[in-house]
């Protein structure tokens, strides 16, 4: 260690010397995480499967009966605007939602072992984003009962609407996470401001059912832009380039803030947890 | 002269009571008077602490309750901050952690020595190359392939004792989780600890049994109110710690007990 290190260390540090996690420890933190969420959850093989896939499906089979048997909504295809839908919001719901526990839920190895706390919440997300990924066949098997096929545009568009959407939900994630530590009721705000962004994002209803005056406004819901462009990649096999660079930008914004706040709060965790 | 691997320079630690910000809703309808109170309120758990521990030593930190010991292991593993002072460690810390901590409960044993491994800064590789050793040592047979929601508490203790004892610890960190193996295990990780020495493996033992301060220690260190009340020779201090406590001790016994 240089001497000029150690002056500029300021007053009220822990200096951790000769020990540095490498790059191979960081991604073999992240495999092994990854693994453990999915063994739990795919101990049984094919059940495990069915189980994240059923979700998502049971939820769009009662949007189903409820808008388009009962209160007859006059949509083409609705069953696939609805897939197309909930899908990709679940990734996000479900990411956002759990986020507020993660750190909470991890408390015992927090308070003791200092490791990069940020791989749990880029853990959970990758997690959900692998069950997004394995559903991907199920959008594609209504698609070609409908009589459509996927397009060229799936080669590009997925891999970057993956990208924006990960680091949207990350983001989120991480701010949330840290946040909830101090502030122990934010899981219940959370819950309520998705359940709002639930209905305010085109997913029960196609873009052009919002009235004309309203749907500049649209732009404003982070998670409406994203739902958009992936219910066009797949419905219609069309990329919403315009859409996908409003998502980065709220991915950059949502990444900068998580990771703020996270720099600011992590290395108070094991103070309050 | 030997550099030593943990020095704490003047070290104090207080923790704001974060006890009265229990929710967005109160601290946002008495936000001025939340954030003076966050100010003002706090939680003293060590003041002006300073010491040195030394490579390979085995180092013991006894104290009663409330006085600043988990805290100070806390400062160590580097997951709190000093308020004031510094905090140097110059070697990996492997914290041993309580029951099951660190564990997945539905994972297999095998698979949470790998969990547990990662989560102290190894790779893969190095984790494999020390599996069959450490699954020798925790004698847990067929079961580590089991998950260890079917443990025992005590083999819980012997696999998370195996996993920190087999995976190079630099700095050893043990807060009050030996005692739940059976004697002959215990005696087993008494031996291990004590070939530590000869490795250089420092060790710091957090424990409110006297006995075990004496036997394994070379040095020790009393906590009392949240200073430094003596630090020096384990018997010496346990003695000292005994009588300010009321509790009698003969420490001839305990020597003896160990042989």
């Amino acid at each position: 260690m240089s001497i000029a290190r150690q002056i500029s260390r300021r007053i009220g540090r822990v200096s951790h010397f000769s020990h540095h996690r490498n790059w191979e420890n960081y991604r073999d933190l992240l495999i092994v995480l990854l693994q453990k969420e999915l063994k739990v959850r795919y101990n049984n093989k094919a059940l495990g499967y069915i189980w994240s896939i059923a979700n998502p499906l049971a939820s769009a089979l009662v949007y189903f009966i409820a808008f388009k048997i009962l209160m007859r909504l006059n949509v083409p295809d609705y069953p696939l605007v609805l897939i197309s839908g909930v899908f990709p919001w679940q990734w996000f719901s479900n990411a956002v939602g759990a986020s507020t526990n993660i750190f909470v839920g991890n408390a015992s190895i927090i308070k003791k072992v200092n490791f990069p706390r940020n791989i749990v919440p880029l853990c959970m997300v990758s997690n959900h984003m692998i069950h997004f990924l394995a559903s991907i066949p199920v959008i594609v098997l209504f698609l070609f009962m409908f009589g459509r096929a996927p397009s060229l545009a799936w080669s590009y568009g997925i891999p970057l609407l993956l990208m924006v959407h990960f680091g949207m939900a990350y983001g989120i994630a991480l701010g949330l996470a840290s946040i909830n530590l101090f502030f122990r009721d934010l899981e219940r705000l959370t819950a309520i401001v998705l359940n709002f962004t639930f209905y305010l994002t085109p997913i029960l209803y196609p873009v052009d059912l919002i009235p004309d005056h309203l749907r500049h406004l649209i732009v404003l819901n982070p998670a409406a832009p994203l739902i958009i462009a992936w219910r066009q990649l797949f419905l219609y096999g069309t990329f919403n380039w315009p859409y996908l660079f409003v998502c980065a930008g709220y991915a950059a914004l949502f990444l900068t803030i998580g990771t703020l706040i996270y720099r600011k709060l992590s290395w108070k965790f094991a103070e309050v947890i | 002269m030997r550099e030593p691997v943990i020095s704490f320079y003047n070290v104090s630690k207080s923790y704001p009571l974060y006890g009265h910000i229990r929710g967005i809703k109160n601290f946002l309808f008495n936000f001025p008077h939340s954030l003076t109170n966050m100010k003002r309120e706090q939680y003293e758990a060590l003041r002006d602490i300073s010491f040195e521990i030394y490579e390979g030593e085995n180092f013991g930190i006894i104290g009663n309750n409330g006085a600043g010991k988990s805290t100070t292991l806390g400062l160590i593993a580097g997951v709190l901050r000093p308020t004031k002072g510094r905090v140097i460690v110059r070697r990996r810390v492997s914290p041993l952690l309580a029951l099951g901590a660190g564990f997945h409960a539905e994972l297999t044993g095998r698979e949470n020595v790998e969990l547990n491994g990662v989560l102290m800064g190894l790779t893969r590789r190095e984790i494999r190359r020390k599996m069959d050793e450490i699954i020798e040592f925790s004698e847990l047979g067929d079961f580590v392939n089991r998950p260890i929601r079917v443990y025992s508490s005590g083999m819980l203790a012997r696999l998370g004792f195996s996993v920190v004892a087999h995976l190079d610890p630099e700095i050893l960190l043990i807060d009050e989780v030996l005692g739940v193996g059976d004697i002959r295990f215990q005696k087993k990780c008494l031996d291990k600890m004590m070939t530590f020495k000869d490795s250089g493996v420092t060790m710091v033992l957090v424990t409110h049994s006297v006995a075990s301060v004496i036997n394994i220690c070379d040095r020790a260190m009393w906590i009392d109110n949240h200073r430094v009340r003596m630090l020096g020779d384990p018997t010496e201090i346990v003695e000292a710690y005994c009588q300010a406590a009321n509790v009698p001790i003969n420490t001839n016994a305990v020597n003896k007990a160990s042989l």
